[in-house]
């Protein structure tokens, strides 16, 4: 047993005595919540907008004050010339621009041919289907405002909108339990595969084979530090995301911690299988770049929404475990869900572990002989 | 010399089975299969919908809802709790409760409720979602108070049409966002990275020691360890183009000239951070963590998914010091726009700026290891 802890305090001091070894493990996990969690915002606010009336009257003027003075938008300039749209939105700061049609006031109470363009940048198509929905509503509520001046909006329908689970529309809501699954991968996978890479290719790895400890036990000395770390980088990442990026951890910490624990093994399964199929840093290195932090960023449902995928690529995100690891987390964490309602998850990373484990224990023995 | 220093670099590439297939597998992989999978088009909303009222108005609604396109049924519960149900295990995203005597209290008291609930985990498809909804609700009750005003007749109701456009992307196809974009992406790859490593394999291999002992000026090795990639990076960026216009369809409406003038600076200034990089790491391993740090950040700062102006002001400040936010606004402003030099002046300043810092850097860095 003494023994043992000596091979993990050598392992420890692997990973202390080097620099960037160490910056990625503690450092990389905070920057990226970070990064992922304030980078990411559809949150929309102050969007610019510019406006070209010819019209100046009292219903354009209220118009364009009722969009000023939301929190949405921001008025940037008024322009004199149609053709000046065309270079302002080449310049490329404006986000809508709003066109009125001539002598508004006068024909929207008695023609009806009053017209308003909205003309958004489509060139993000978001923001401009979120911009010109809040543009219209907020014309709409003007439209109320004058058919209510003498009492009630007549055969009024009142829509009450609730936003579950994230009413502010934060979008780290949805990226942080992703960044926990990417980080995991990482530091699980990735340093543990290279690490072990590292001593095969040094030599090294012959002269730890070759003392009297049994092949299992090396192996586990091995993993034990970075499972440890990951275990810190778990709990760093759901701090942070609680004081720094605000989103309460609704459901039980413990099944939390649980599911976590469950993703870990995972992870390492997945690093040791790669460290038994290659001889040096570099090509587990790339492997694990390839084939598990890309398909995790963008295949696991982290940032983009796999519904959207083609098919395809929809079947590939199924053996994407951390794809697992996300929707569980965002049940247990952001809905606050019980443990009945991540079962499949459960067993399908389960499967995965067991499967895993099983795999490169029986790859390892084969080289340790 | 320098001739014959690129032509062992090009030998050297020629003979890597890794680089060669790199130059053609990144452009493929990063224009074809990325804007498929990096998308965050809004699309097939799930709605459950709760029909207290069962009248002739709550049905033409819905009637109304689900030709609008965005929405897709995917049930009918029969209170909230079995649609909140179907949000909790993700079958619907957003659910509509139509309470009962909606019709009644519509036509009788001149108002009626209705309420909307949405899944806002994805805040994106949550906010969009529900705002689509909200707006077809409000079209729908213009048109029940047109029918009914009209039977009571002479009363002036303020009406206006709203016509939204969306310029430059008028069907909104979010592989217009992102294709511009990854062009970007795979020529930081390929002039930041590639370099980067290549100098801090030559020093970890020790073959840096016998350049230093011949008479070749560092400078000349380093433009030899450059001008291959840029020439890469040429061939890529253009592969990358030839996708997007025969896989998306997308020509740029800017000059090709001032695409490639801005490229090259960029190429410049990046490969230029890649030497920043390479002086300060040991061993490829250090130099990939280094870049991946510094990229990562340069990437979320960059407005490449959400616009700049969404993030809080701290961090738009961040992204002013990233090469990439300015790149990444040129090739959208170009390629969609058709914007022109004079209209890019702040990201050609920032671009020259970037390139002259990350050379000076190198250069300074350099001296001391020497």
């Amino acid at each position: 047993m003494k023994k043992f802890l000596v091979f993990i305090q050598k392992e420890f001091y692997h990973i202390v005595r080097d620099t960037w070894t160490m910056i990625i493990l503690l450092v990389l996990p905070i920057l990226m919540t970070l990064l992922f969690g304030f980078g990411i915002s559809t949150e929309i606010k102050n969007a610019k907008f510019a406006v070209y009336d010819p019209s100046h009257d009292l219903a354009t003027q209220k118009i364009i004050d009722k969009i000023k003075t939301s929190d949405y938008f921001t008025l940037e300039t008024y322009i004199d010339d149609p053709a000046d749209i065309e270079t302002i939105f080449q310049e490329g700061k404006i986000a809508l621009v709003i066109v009125f049609s001539e002598q508004f006031y006068e024909n929207m109470l008695h023609t009806g041919d009053a017209q308003i363009l909205l003309i958004a940048d489509g060139t993000d198509p978001n923001t401009a289907s979120t911009l010109t929905s809040y543009a219209s509503r907020l014309v709409a509520s003007y439209q109320q405002d004058q058919m209510g001046a003498t009492g009630m909006p007549p055969y009024q329908i009142h829509t009450e909108v609730k936003l579950l689970y994230n009413p502010t529309l934060k979008g780290s809501y949805n990226t942080v339990p992703g960044v926990m699954g990417m980080i995991l991968m990482l530091i699980c996978a990735m340093m543990t595969s290279v690490s072990i890479a590292r001593e095969k290719e040094l030599g090294s790895m012959e002269v730890i084979l070759v003392s009297p400890m049994p092949p299992l036990l090396i192996i586990l000395s091995k993993v034990i530090p970075y499972f440890a770390i990951s275990i810190v980088n778990f709990t760093t990442v759901l701090l942070l995301s609680v004081y720094a990026l605000e989103i309460p951890i609704v459901g039980s910490l413990f099944l939390l911690y649980g599911l976590a624990l469950l993703f870990i093994f995972v992870s390492l399964a997945l690093g040791l299988l790669i460290s038994s199929l290659v001889d040096k840093q570099i090509v587990a290195l790339l492997i694990s770049v390839m084939g598990l932090l890309l398909p995790t960023v963008l295949l696991s449902g982290l940032m983009f929404p796999i519904e959207n995928m083609p098919l395809l690529l929809q079947g590939i995100a199924q053996i994407v475990p951390a794809k697992w690891f996300i929707v569980a987390v965002k049940n247990v964490m952001i809905k606050g869900l019980g443990i009945t309602s991540i079962m499949k998850e459960l067993v399908v990373l389960g499967a995965m572990a067991v499967v895993l484990i099983t795999l490169s224990l029986k790859k390892f023995k084969i080289r340790l002989d | 010399m320098l001739r014959y220093l690129i032509e062992k670099e090009f030998k050297q590439i020629k003979r890597d089975s890794f680089i060669p297939r790199l130059i053609f597998m990144l452009p493929i992989v990063a224009m074809i299969i990325f804007p498929y999978a990096a998308n965050f088009d809004v699309k097939n909303i799930n709605l459950s919908i709760i029909d207290n009222d069962k009248s002739s108005y709550s049905q033409s609604l819905i009637q109304k809802v689900q030709s609008s396109g965005y929405f897709r049924i995917s049930n009918v519960s029969d209170n909230y709790s079995e649609a909140m149900e179907s949000v909790e295990s993700d079958e619907s995203d957003l659910i509509l409760e139509i309470p009962l005597n909606f019709e009644r209290d519509l036509v009788k008291y001149q108002k009626a409720d209705l309420m909307i609930s949405a899944n806002a985990v994805n805040g994106n498809k949550g906010g969009l979602g529900s705002a689509y909804l909200a707006n077809i609700i409000a079209e729908y009750n213009g048109a029940i108070r047109m029918e009914h005003l009209k039977i009571v007749d002479n009363v002036s109701i303020p009406n206006m049409e709203l016509i939204p456009l969306y310029r430059y992307n008028p069907t909104l196809k979010y592989e217009v966002f992102m294709v511009p974009a990854l062009l970007i992406m795979i020529l930081a790859m390929v002039c930041g990275f590639l370099p980067a490593f290549n100098i801090v394999g030559e020093k970890q291999s020790g073959t840096i020691e016998q350049i230093n002992v011949t008479p070749v000026k560092k400078w000349t090795f380093i433009l030899s360890k450059l001008i291959p990639y840029w020439i890469i990076g040429y061939i890529v960026l253009s592969i990358g183009m030839l996708i997007a216009l025969l896989y998306w369809g997308l020509e740029p409406l800017g000059s090709l000239a001032l695409i490639y003038f801005f490229a090259t600076l960029f190429i410049i200034a990046f490969s230029g951070f890649g030497l920043v990089i390479s002086n300060y790491a040991t061993t490829v391993q250090q130099a990939l963590f280094m870049m991946f740090f510094f990229v990562l950040t340069f990437i979320f700062m960059s407005g490449l998914y959400t616009p700049v102006a969404n993030m809080p002001p701290w961090a738009q400040m961040i992204s002013n010091f990233s090469p990439l936010k300015y790149i990444i606004e040129v090739l959208r402003l170009v390629y969609l726009k058709g914007s022109n030099l004079s209209e890019l002046r702040t990201q050609l300043i920032a671009l020259i700026s970037f390139a002259v810092v990350f050379y000076g850097w190198a250069i300074l860095s350099y001296r001391k290891t020497e």
